[in-house]
């Protein structure tokens, strides 16, 4: 193949024309990954052709390509933002150094871990979601659904390009295991426990896509200070368009919460349901599941993993250049919240092992912003109603407070008063049923919404509401 | 085991010097260097009369290896013994009619004091390390040229045998003891400095003399020894002779020995010239090997060479041809480069072997020492190799093989590769075009070459599979790509010519960052499978244990026995057991 043609059917900015292990790894893998995407993709029916965004460069003009895609064509490329001249080290033992080209012997099979993790999330989430596309509320959410679904692919592509560039043949290997587990699968599971969850209906993808992709987000900036630099500068890039995720799931919630304060207002009632949209108290609970669900995703308060990531310089600090201090932590600490003597305290750790604690911490304020947006819809129809986080110690189970039963507002409470309040906090079978009964079909005649949310204050690229964003003939 | 002021002695400070990231070559010290020859001995006279050769220890007290010691009582270092292993080495090859060795000491009334106590409690573990794994080298290549060789030893004690001088003699076939009511011979290692006899002294005691364990027990506590009559009867000598007929006593057991020795007589040696060495920055290079060190990947790059010429046409063509014969050039010259790599490269741990040249001379080569094994020269270059691999298999570095084009991996030199932890044979050529890389077996590969654990390199890797040694013994002479290598269990891995740079810097990277200490241990409980000889249990079972005792505090620390010996302070031990 020329490298024509070869740049045209993946395109990339890593010379992959003239590294021939590279294209011959690839070249192997990519039939896995488009049998992958058959088996696992979005369930669309007959192939639809899709209004995405296709990367063709790292560049302002290069990275958002509009145009007509069917999906299997769609091009998943390679990119790595560009190199910063004379990158150095930015924390841990190594900081001050020149970063690497390279993975270093000795932090090799931690790399590779490292990015096997972030890497079998991003087919996970659209094997979790593949069937939402049968149950969407307009095209212009369909089309959204299948930009994050190529976006994740593109993704795993960019992890799988560091697996076959940069760790030989067991990368190799590992490549081709991200293509053989399977989201939910009791035989291959998917090595985080989130991404085993399926994702049921369109209110779960808009929590998954606020909450769960920003756990990529906050993921994804502390590699993007990783010594190893082409993992950097990967995830660099693949943050510009994890931004778009979060923007669906903030814009998707929001628009759920206008339509059912739409209705309230209206009627003036807070039974909103006979009415066929989302009632908030249903919507808490959904939130309460994903924000919980999502918090185990960081990992154990306290954690040597993480303090060895570090001092290694694999996995920084969310924006690490920012913070103002040694940038090695040898004697730092950090208060991490533990349950002591009958009450939640904040104890002074090591704040090396508190790395997973300190990043969830930066998670739970951004979300904490997001959800003050959506609160401020809620107060403009004069609704009296706030949604709130729950406790972070709600739900939990990965971490200290994986033992304990904790209300939503932060009370220990005994196991038999959990089960029998459980369906207060959580969303019960009935809300799901009651979610799905709203979604009995897609709704793609442009211009056209589900019932249920509002359409959104403006289209994509410029283009009106009413586009057709997908074609299904 | 002397008390010694600190004489001015130039040469490495053993204190400060093998742990230290720069070798002594980088600072400006001399290197650790085991060529020597004869004429240049400090220690030792080679006598030689007819079939008998006389090896008389005469340690130079101010002689040491490093400031800091003197030799007194005979009692020797590194320094010491690489005369001793050169004197072996010498007289298998410069020697053919020597038939019998006898070593004694030219000291009145004492033979040998050991390892000298100042120069082990002044060295750091990994000098003493490497300096008991020499001595143990040399004792077993004694051994060596007895069974095989036809060499016998005979060690005449004609004073005090102590600790390491004890051990000496036990590798010779018949200890002859004066019986002057004083000259004992003793193992006092525990009683008197809190650690083992560790040059084989233990193992020997009950595996080859078969020493009555519980008498072995009492012996190695007790520190005076055991003299004359009673240590005969207790088998740790086997024959004793007053001083007015020790003399006597000596010829007569020598040339009993001689005549059950198969040397020719009239055959003419060979002379083991001065091995040339250049080292030139990080390179070293000899005739036919050329090694490059790469202090980043803390590795070795080594590259033998093929044959220059053909192998000579027939056997009259050996002895002319002597020490420039090709496979006993190249075995001095890896043998060098390993004890040099060993004494003076510690940071280097890993050693990456690759060849170049025709397989097909290797292969003629490798036929010629076949077909003419009977001769004296040829016996003595096969078994020179035997022990060479076996030096190879006992190093402390972890051994990486490399097969590419170009390679001449045949018969013994194709040992190196079944030596190696791991194997790594390009599958295919490379991109530029040109041959596949192909090994060969040939018989040599099926019993000249034993480890130390008495199997064929071949055969510590098919212990799983009876059957798998008798496939690969169907394949001699056959050029062997990678995937045939593979599955007869010749290498490890077969990247193709793109995987290849990448899955060797990757194996390179990895070695390099694990913890020496846990890759030693792994490579010596590796390398050595399956059943137990009385020399894979000296470089096992006892070394092993010496060397943890060498780092515990009842033998080094402030208070420890080895510390304290000679100020006339008691140790203070902790008296836990672990």
């Amino acid at each position: 193949m020329s490298s024509v043609d070869l740049n045209d059917r993946i395109p990339n900015n890593v010379d992959l024309a003239s590294d021939r292990r590279l294209q011959r790894a690839l070249e192997q893998w990519q039939p896995a990954f488009l049998d992958w995407w058959r088996e696992m993709g979005p369930v669309a029916g007959a192939a639809p052709e899709a209004y995405l965004r296709t990367a063709i460069s790292v560049d302002r003009s290069g990275w958002a390509n509009f145009g007509f895609t069917r999906m299997p064509d769609y091009r998943w490329g390679v990119f790595l933002a560009d190199p910063e001249p004379d990158r150095r080290i930015g924390f841990g033992d190594h900081r001050g150094e020149p970063v690497w080209q390279r993975v270093p012997g000795d932090y090799r099979a931690a790399l590779r871990r490292l990015i096997v993790i972030q890497g079998d999330t991003e087919p996970a989430s659209v094997e979790q979601q593949r069937h939402l596309g049968r149950t969407c509320p307009s095209g212009y959410d369909l089309r959204n659904l299948f930009q994050i679904n190529v976006e994740e692919g593109r993704h795993l592509w960019a992890m799988v390009y560091l697996l076959h560039a940069y760790f030989g043949r067991d990368g190799r290997e590992e490549a081709q295991a991200l293509l053989e587990r399977r989201s939910g699968d009791a035989d291959r599971p998917r090595i985080l426990t989130a991404f085993n969850e399926r994702t049921p209906d369109w209110l779960a993808l808009f929590m998954f896509t606020f909450l769960t992709d920003r756990d990529g987000k906050f993921q994804l900036h502390s590699l993007a200070e990783s010594a190893f630099d082409p993992l950097a500068r990967t995830c660099r890039f693949m943050l510009t368009e994890e931004a778009h995720h979060m923007f669906v799931g903030i814009t998707g919630l929001a628009r759920v919460v206008e339509r059912t304060c739409e209705v309230m207002r209206t009627h003036r009632t807070d039974d909103v349901r006979p009415f066929g949209v989302i009632d908030l108290p249903t919507f808490q609970r959904y939130l309460n599941f994903h924000f919980s669900v999502t918090l185990d995703l960081f990992g154990a308060e306290i954690s040597t993993n993480a303090a060895g990531g570090y001092t290694g310089g694999l996995k920084g600090r969310f924006h690490e250049s920012d913070i103002d201090d040694d940038h090695r932590l040898d004697h730092a600490t950090y208060p991490v919240l533990q349950w002591v003597d009958g009450a939640f305290r904040r104890i002074d750790f090591p704040a090396l092992n508190a790395l997973n604690e300190r990043l969830r911490a930066d998670f739970v304020a951004d979300v904490e912003t997001g959800l003050g947006r959506i609160n401020r819809i809620i107060r403009s129809f004069g609704v009296d109603f706030q949604l709130a986080l729950p406790h972070v110690a709600f739900n939990r189970r990965v971490g200290m407070f994986a033992d304990l039963d904790v209300t939503p507002e932060g009370a220990v409470i005994d196991g038999e008063t959990w089960r029998r309040r459980e369906a207060e906090w959580l969303p019960s079978e009935s809300d799901r049923a009651y979610i799905r009964s709203l979604m009995p079909e897609a709704v793609t005649e442009p211009g056209k919404f589900a019932n249920w949310i509002a359409p959104p204050s403006r289209g994509i690229n410029h283009h009106p509401i009413d586009f057709e964003y997908v074609r299904l003939d | 085991m002397v008390a010694s002021k600190v004489p001015a002695v130039a040469g490495p400070d053993l204190e400060s010097m093998p742990e230290t990231t720069t070798t002594p070559l980088h600072s400006g010290r001399d290197p650790i260097d085991v060529r020597t020859a004869p004429d240049r001995y400090r220690h030792w006279r080679l006598h030689v009369e007819g079939r008998i050769a006389t090896l008389a220890l005469d340690v130079d007290e101010s002689g040491g290896l490093a400031p800091g010691y003197e030799l007194k009582l005979n009692s020797y270092d590194l320094g010491v013994d690489i005369e001793l292993a050169d004197a072996v080495q010498r007289l298998r090859f410069e020697h053919p009619e020597v038939a019998a060795v006898v070593i004694r000491s030219a000291r009145e009334r004492v033979f040998c004091a050991g390892a000298n106590i100042r120069m082990l409690g002044g060295s750091n573990h990994a000098h003493k390390v490497a300096f008991c794994k020499f001595t143990n080298e040399t004792r077993c290549a004694i051994e060596d040229a007895s069974a095989y060789s036809g060499q016998r030893y005979l060690c005449a004690i004609n004073g005090t045998a102590a600790g390491g001088g004890y051990e000496l003699a036990m590798a010779a076939d018949w200890i002859l003891l004066v019986d002057d009511g004083s000259s004992a011979v003793s193992l006092p290692e525990v009683a008197l400095l809190g650690v083992l006899p560790g040059t084989g002294g233990l193992v020997r005691l009950v595996d080859k003399r078969k020493v009555r364990r519980d008498r072995a027990d009492f012996f190695s506590t007790t520190e005076e020894g055991v003299r004359g009559r009673r240590a005969l009867e207790w088998g740790l000598v086997d024959e004793i002779a007053p001083s007015s007929r020790f003399d006597a006593a000596v010829e007569t057991r020598a040339r009993a020995l001689a005549a059950t020795s198969d040397r020719p007589r009239a055959a003419r040696g060979i002379r083991l010239r001065d091995l040339e060495r250049r080292i030139e920055g990080e390179r070293i290079r000899y005739r036919y090997v050329e090694a490059d060190i790469d202090r980043e990947m803390r590795a070795c790059r080594i590259r033998i060479e093929g044959p220059a010429g053909a192998s000579p046409a027939d056997i009259d063509g050996l002895v002319p041809a002597g020490d420039a014969f090709w496979p006993l050039a190249l075995a001095r010259e890896i043998e060098d480069l390993i004890l040099h790599l060993r004494h003076n490269e510690p940071a280097i741990g890993t050693l990456v072997m690759a060849s170049e040249g025709d397989l097909d001379a290797v292969a003629a080569y490798d036929a010629f020492l076949l077909a003419h094994r009977a001769h004296w020269l040829v016996r003595e270059i096969r078994l020179y190799w035997k022990r060479l691999l076996k030096r190879i298999d006992l190093t402390a570095r972890s051994l990486l093989a490399l097969v590419e084009p170009g390679s001449c991996f045949a018969g013994f030199l194709l040992e190196l590769v079944l030596a190696a932890d791991r194997g790594y044979m390009l599958e295919g050529p490379f991109e530029d075009g040109g041959a596949e890389a192909v090994v060969r077996l040939t018989e040599s590969n099926f019993g000249c070459f034993p480890g130390v654990n008495g199997l064929t390199r071949l055969e510590a890797r098919g212990l799983d599979d009876e059957e798998a040694v008798s496939r690969a013994r169907r394949q001699i002479g056959r050029d062997l790509t990678a995937a045939d290598a593979e599955a007869h269990r010749l290498v490890t891995f077969t990247p193709d010519d793109i995987d290849w740079e990448d899955e060797v810097r990757i194996a390179l990277e990895e070695r390099a960052a694990f913890s020496p200490d846990a890759l030693t241990g792994l490579e010596a409980s590796l390398r050595c499978p399956g059943p137990e000889t009385m020399e894979s249990r000296i470089f096992g079972r006892l070394t092993a244990w010496q060397n943890w005792i060498f780092q515990r505090p009842n033998a080094v620390g402030e208070r420890g026995a080895l510390t304290l010996y000679g100020t006339g302070a008691r140790a203070d031990f902790d008296r836990k057991r672990v």
